[in-house]
Parts: C-alpha cells; sequence; structure tokens
C-alpha cells in the first residue's frame, strides 16, 4: 500500500497535495497496490483526494492546527505501521521536509527528499532526483522494505482519475505539543515561489529598487511571482524569500523570465529546471543565453514595458 | 549555553560536477571544498552571537574524512571552541544523523544548529532525523532566533511567508538566509583555531538504507532562439504557439 499524507493548510488542500496522490497512485499502479491519504486536521472535502486516485481517505481528526514534525510525524508513522505502508509520500515542502527524516527513522526506512520521477521497480527500488542545486540527477536506491519520499513541487501536475471517496475518521487525540506557533504571516494572492508556474525574476541590471514597478507590472500581467538574484536580495532592492539560486530558493517553473541578470553559475543552479526560460539582457555575451530558449538582446527598460502591452493584447485577444 | 554546530563539507559553487565513466561516482578531482555555506554563514555565526551574548560554549561536529579538517578548521578560526570529527565516509543522511546523534546524546546540549541543506545532495534530512533520534523539537528553516532564559523565539520560512515559534531547549534548528550574517575568519582567528581541540572519534556500525547508485547530468538546452526586440508580439507568440506555455 502507498500512503500519501496530504498536507491541508488552514484546512485547504493546495496543489501540491494534488500532486502528492496522483504521484502516489501512479506508484500504487505500478507496485499493484492502492493509494491511501491521509489527512491531519481540518481539510475542506477530504474526499476529493479520491479524485487523484485515492482509494481510501484517512482524517486524524482532533486539535491539529499547528503544525509540529514531531506529533504529525508520529500520526503518520503509526497510520503507516497499522496499514502496513510499502511507500509514504510527502510534499518537498517546508513541512514535508521536516517530516521526512523523522517518518524515515520511526520506520526504519529509507528516505529520498525532493524525487522528481517515477520510481523503477525491477531490480531494486531506485528513485532519482536533482543534486548540485540542479547541475546534476542521482538515482538512489533504497533498500529498505519501506521506503519514504518527498516530492519535489511541480514535477506531477495532478490528473483528475476518479470521484470522490468516503472520508474514514481516525481518532487521535494530538499529543502535547512542544513548539508553540505564536503567528503565521503568509503572503496571500500571490502563489509562493517554490509552487510558481510563472516566475518573472530581475537582477543587478534593474540598477535599483525603485525600478522594480515594471517588473511587478509584467508579472501581473503574465500572472507570475516575482523573484530576484543574490545580490539584488543582498542588497535589500528586495526580500530575501524572493532570493533563487544554489543558496537561496531552488524553482522549477514552467517559464522563467530572467531579466537584467548576468546568470552566474550559482544563480542558473537554482533555476536550470524551469521549463522555458526568457532572458532579457543587453550585453549579447551573457552566460545566460546559454541556458535559455529564448533570448531578447536589448536594454530592458526598453523591452520589459513593451513585453507587458504585448501581453495585455494577448490576453485581451485570447 | 553549550551550542553545537553540525557542519558539512561541500563542493564550492562554481563546481561544474562530473562523474566516472560508470556514472557511478563524482569526480573529485580538481574540485575545490567549502564548508557548506548554510553551515557557516548562518547556523554557525548564530551559535557563536549567543555565546558571545549569555557565555557558554561553541563545539562543531562533522562526519567525514580526515580531508575535510581544512573545513573544520575553518570554522574554530571562525570562532567555535572545540571540534570532533566523527571519521568516516558518510553515503547517507540517516548514515549522519544517527553518528551524530550517538555523540551528541550525553553531551548535554541546548540547541544544536545545522545548515537548511547541504549545497550538493540538497537532501535537507539530516536535521529532522537528528531530531528524532534525540526525541527533540525541530525547528526548520530559522531566519530568526533569539533566546530569552531556555525559551527561543524563532522565524522559519513558510510557503509564501513565515511562522513564529516558541520552542524551549533543547532543541533542533537548521538555519536558512537571515539567521545571521556571514563572518570572515580574522588573522589571529586563524592562529588561534591552530590550538583548538579538533578531536577524532570512530563511528558506530550502521547500515545506509538508501544509497546514490547512478548519476546523470540534466539534458543540453538547445541553441536560444533570439527574438527581435521590438517585436516583443512575436515572443507572445512564441511562448503561446510554441512553447505553449501561455
Ligand atoms: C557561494 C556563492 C553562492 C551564490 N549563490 C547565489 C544564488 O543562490 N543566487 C544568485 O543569483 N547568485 C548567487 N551567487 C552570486 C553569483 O555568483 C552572481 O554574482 C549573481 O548571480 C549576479 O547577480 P546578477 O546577475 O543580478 O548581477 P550581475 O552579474 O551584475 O549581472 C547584471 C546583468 O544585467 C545586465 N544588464 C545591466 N543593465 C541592463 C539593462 N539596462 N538592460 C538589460 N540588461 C542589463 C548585465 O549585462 C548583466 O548581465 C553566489 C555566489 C557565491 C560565491
Amino acid at each position: 500500500m502507498v500512503l500519501v499524507y496530504a498536507e491541508s493548510p488552514k484546512g485547504q488542500f493546495k496543489k501540491a497535495a494534488f500532486e502528492a496522490v496522483t504521484y502516489g497512485k501512479k506508484i500504487g499502479d505500478a507496485m499493484g497496490k492502492p493509494c491511501v491519504a491521509l489527512v491531519i486536521g481540518n481539510a475542506e472535502n477530504a474526499g476529493q483526494l479520491g479524485v487523484y486516485g485515492a482509494s481510501q481517505v484517512v482524517q486524524a481528526n482532533g486539535a491539529f492546527e499547528n503544525f509540529d514534525s514531531q506529533i504529525f510525524s508520529e500520526v503518520i508513522a503509526s497510520v503507516a505501521k497499522q496499514m502496513g505502508a510499502e511507500v509514504v509520500v510527502v510534499n518537498h515542502s517546508s513541512s514535508g521536509k521536516s517530516l521526512l527524516g523523522r517518518i524515515a527513522v520511526k520506520l526504519e526506512a529509507g528516505s529520498v527528499s525532493g524525487v522528481n520521477t517515477m520510481p523503477t521497480l525491477d531490480g531494486g527500488f531506485k528513485v532519482k532526483k536533482n543534486v548540485f542545486s540542479g547541475k546534476a540527477i542521482a538515482q538512489y536506491e533504497i533498500k529498505t522494505p519501506v521506503k519514504v519520499l518527498s516530492l519535489m513541487g511541480n514535477s506531477f501536475p495532478p490528473v483528475a482519475s476518479g470521484a470522490d471517496v468516503a472520508v474514514q475518521a481516525l481518532d487521535i487525540t494530538a499529543p502535547a505539543a512542544r513548539i508553540t506557533v505564536k503567528a503565521v504571516e503568509t503572503v496571500d494572492g500571490t502563489v509562493p515561489l517554490p509552487e510558481a508556474e510563472l516566475v518573472v525574476s530581475a537582477g543587478r541590471g534593474m540598477k535599483g529598487p525603485e525600478n522594480w514597478g515594471i517588473i511587478e507590472d509584467l508579472a501581473n500581467v503574465v500572472g507570475a511571482t516575482t523573484a530576484c538574484s543574490r545580490p539584488v536580495a543582498d542588497t535589500g532592492w528586495r526580500p530575501h524569500h524572493e532570493h533563487v539560486g544554489q543558496t537561496g530558493v531552488a524553482i522549477r517553473p514552467n517559464l522563467y523570465f530572467a531579466i537584467g541578470i548576468s546568470g552566474a553559475i550559482q544563480h542558473l543552479a537554482g533555476v536550470n529546471s524551469s521549463k522555458v526560460i526568457v532572458v532579457i539582457n543587453k550585453d549579447p555575451e551573457a552566460p545566460f543565453f546559454k541556458a535559455a530558449d529564448y533570448g531578447v538582446c536589448a536594454d530592458l527598460f526598453d523591452v520589459v514595458p513593451r513585453l507587458t502591452e504585448a501581453f495585455k493584447k494577448f490576453k485581451a485577444e485570447n | 549555553m553549550k551550542l553545537l554546530v553540525c557542519v558539512t563539507q561541500t563542493p564550492e559553487t562554481t563546481t561544474t560536477p562530473s562523474f566516472s565513466a560508470d556514472n557511478t561516482e563524482f569526480n573529485t578531482a580538481g574540485v575545490n571544498y567549502i564548508m557548506n555555506p548554510y553551515d557557516e554563514w548562518y547556523a554557525l555565526v548564530r551559535a557563536l552571537e549567543l555565546k558571545e551574548a549569555a557565555g557558554g560554549s561553541v563545539s562543531i561536529v562533522n562526519v567525514g574524512p580526515g580531508t575535510n579538517d581544512t573545513v573544520i578548521r575553518k570554522g574554530l578560526a571562525i570562532g567555535a571552541d572545540d571540534a570532533t570529527r566523527i571519521n568516516a565516509e558518510p553515503k547517507s543522511a540517516m548514515y549522519v544523523a544517527k553518528q551524530i546523534a550517538e555523540f551528541a546524546k550525553a553531551g548535554g546540549y541546548d540547541v544544536i544548529f545545522l545548515g537548511k541543506e547541504s549545497i550538493d545532495y540538497n537532501g535537507a534530512e539530516v536535521g529532522s532525523m537528528l531530531a528524532e533520534y534525540l526525541d527533540m523539537p525541530f525547528v526548520s528553516f530559522g531566519t530568526k532566533l533569539e533566546m530569552n532564559g531556555n525559551t527561543a523565539t524563532i522565524n522559519r520560512d513558510i510557503e509564501g511567508g513565515e511562522e513564529v515559534v516558541e520552542v524551549a531547549t533543547p532543541f533542533v534548528i537548521s538555519a536558512a538566509k537571515g539567521l545571521a550574517e556571514q563572518r570572515i575568519p580574522n588573522m589571529r582567528g586563524i592562529m588561534m583555531a591552530k590550538r583548538k581541540p579538533l578531536n577524532v572519534v570512530e563511528p558506530v556500525a550502521f547500515d545506509d538504507p538508501a544509497v546514490v547508485v547512478s548519476y546523470d547530468l540534466p539534458n543540453a538546452k538547445s541553441a536560444v532562439k533570439m527574438v527581435d526586440p521590438e517585436n516583443m508580439d512575436e515572443l507572445v507568440r512564441l511562448l503561446h504557439e510554441e512553447a505553449k506555455i501561455i
């Protein structure tokens, strides 16, 4: 059996949960085993996970409002044991990353974090992930009977293959938390970078923070999340959480606009898994052009507003 | 306060990885190594700041072979008091976590720091495994840490924002950008580091549950298609019709 922990932050599933269930279902199909989704705490219509392939949904009801890896991993590992899970899947998200290792230790299971391909099952359980921040790919073999995986975002688009299923309630008293959550602040309205499918990113070529209006305009029209290069975040032109690259956030959107970014190896490392890369740079020798699918060699201050207009026109016509 | 910082060694960030002919080994020839930036810039420095404010000690632990001593000495030069190297060639995150847990369990550490992930295998697994072995709370991706007696207030990165949590010692924290500012070791630090203890201990037996069996390089990009800067409608058309991305 494949057990998938479906995250429901603030009681809502996001795309990540559907991706994880879709992935779990595919692994289950390959193994000839069912995929069971586990929900911890509140979730609006947990039964909808059936649409993405869960044959059963188990929901731990209890006081699980705040995330604590100690408590959540205990629930996941005990359900995995009870139901005899052979594979446990979580998201490679801020909570999934702090659960993976704990679940693996509890189940004495081998784990691989940030997987982005289907495992192969012939001659051992093998699965791939990006290493060296996307500069290479490693294939791991998990040798233990139970396997624990965290799934990289934007690797398996959710596939609707079934219908809502009944939710089985699991009455678990949440153990007392040792971590108290005092405040949660999330920016609503924009898709967080690790989940974003469209990203508009800018670098030092912008000259100063006062010029970011054209980047935000483009991002708004495209419906993209904004990002930046490291020096831009280091000098405080943009907030730290926008910093992408080897020492920032690693992303794999469908479309990445790199505007006024030279394309240093440490920057490319975090973004080269993007499906399509568009580079706007006035220097024809900028290394980023070698990693790009489409390039525009020109002054960004001329081109970006023009591109925004072109997108507006396209949106109006389509 | 007794503080422990777990550090690892990674290839320098400009490294272009290459592999043996059968794609099973990472080629180490000509590769320069550094201390993992998250360990050095944020985890270690925040530990040192806490010690400077409230007293105590900062120890470094690394699981690795003798060739890691240069990187460990750098940690001592930045200001750690002593270091321990667990003499092994680690092949999995769980192996590393197990070794550090065995070393740390009787150490009475109040806070155990590590970087949010290593920049080579990008696993982010050791922290949560270590916390599990030691039965401690784990706060990942800390960007701010203030201590008030035995209670810590920590800001941590979550998807699209941040969370503020409170936790009592002992606990494990993984450090993200913002937790501290990088420190460059000075001459005095480098001289003093030579006399600081670097203990070597042998590992406990533990089988790797998951190991890398082969490597690959990503598919090379086909040549870039240049678009006329005067014709941005054309770029939008290509993204729509050719790349089918919008
Ligand atoms: C250990 C380490 C880790 C690092 N990690 C990261 C990381 O995670 N992420 C990261 O981004 N960097 C990282 N770096 C830094 C990296 O090496 C580069 O210094 C950085 O990416 C450069 O940022 P940039 O491209 O914005 O600036 P620059 O290199 O200064 O490039 C600016 C670009 O803008 C172009 N430009 C200027 N004006 C215009 C204009 N008017 N119109 C069009 N184009 C214009 C220029 O031609 C140039 O190509 C790291 C470095 C080290 C040593």
